[in-house]
């Protein structure tokens, strides 16, 4: 499934990197544990978390994590933004809390195996 | 593998306490390293992965460090130093959700106690020193297979 396709059906807002939206993507990991998505990402899920903050481009570029969906409408400051550009990370938001839209992305991802 | 190399490759990054902006720059550079070198990918994450962690380690405790690689053509060796607060009990720190790390580090989603865990598992020789008061030193090395 196509990144683009998660955003539409989702209503994401794309914040950054918006030639990321061709990317595939293979599953989602949910956590706001840094270290925990270095250990246990897996290369073309995307990322769900509430942290907003510059060291999450990072981790998403050494992990080979194209997308981050930011949830409950947190706003993303510039500078992560502006590094996300850099590193070409897609970055997204979404008012919908973690586990729904975890669900949601699930769902969709079950439904498009079959 | 062996890597096709004539000289061993290496090189150092100063590393700020503190500077949370400046985390990972070392890590991208080596991965980008690894990457010309034709290094299996699934060799530059486990790299790249402990170096990221070691990185976040001075910038999250000491007042500032150095990182240091070496490339030989059948190995990586990563030293960290830190001239940081040091540790005094490292097998407990050493424990997986074991951490000293304060609320705003934690809010920033570091400091949940994986870091030198990370490291371990993801280094093929892991050795950590460390001096209450002076610093600690890690060192790395991740064999090429």
């Amino acid at each position: 499934m196509k990144l683009k396709d998660i955003v539409n059906e989702l209503s994401l807002e794309v914040e950054s990197f918006k030639d990321g939206l061709q990317s595939n993507v293979t599953g989602a990991y949910v956590s706001d544990l840094l270290s925990d998505v270095m250990a246990n990402s897996k290369e073309g899920n995307i990322w769900i978390t509430l942290q907003t903050h510059i060291n999450i481009v990072a981790v998403a570029s050494l992990k080979v994590i194209k997308g981050i969906i930011i949830v409950s409408n947190r706003p993303v400051p510039e500078e992560t933004l502006k590094k996300a550009e850099e590193e070409k990370i897609t970055i997204m938001t979404t008012p919908l809390p973690a586990f729904e839209i975890a669900g949601k992305i699930y769902r969709m991802l079950e439904d498009s195996k079959q | 593998m062996l890597l096709n190399i004539k000289e061993p490759i290496e090189e150092s990054f100063q590393i700020i306490g503190g500077n949370f902006t400046q985390a990972g720059e070392a890590s991208t550079r080596l991965k980008h390293a690894l990457f010309e070198l034709g290094v299996d990918e699934k060799i530059i994450r486990r790299i790249t992965i402990a170096t990221f962690e070691a990185e976040m380690n001075v910038i999250i405790y000491a007042a500032a460090g150095r990182l240091h690689y070496y490339i030989t053509p059948d190995s990586i060796t990563v030293k960290v130093d830190d001239m940081g607060p040091g540790i005094e009990n490292i097998e407990l720190a050493m424990q997986e959700g074991y951490s000293t790390a304060p609320d705003w580090v934690r809010e920033l989603g570091w400091g949940a106690g994986m870091g030198l865990p990370n490291m371990k598992k993801n280094a093929d020789i892991f050795k950590i020193d460390s001096v209450v008061g002076e610093g600690t030193t890690v060192e790395m090395v991740i064999n090429f297979p």
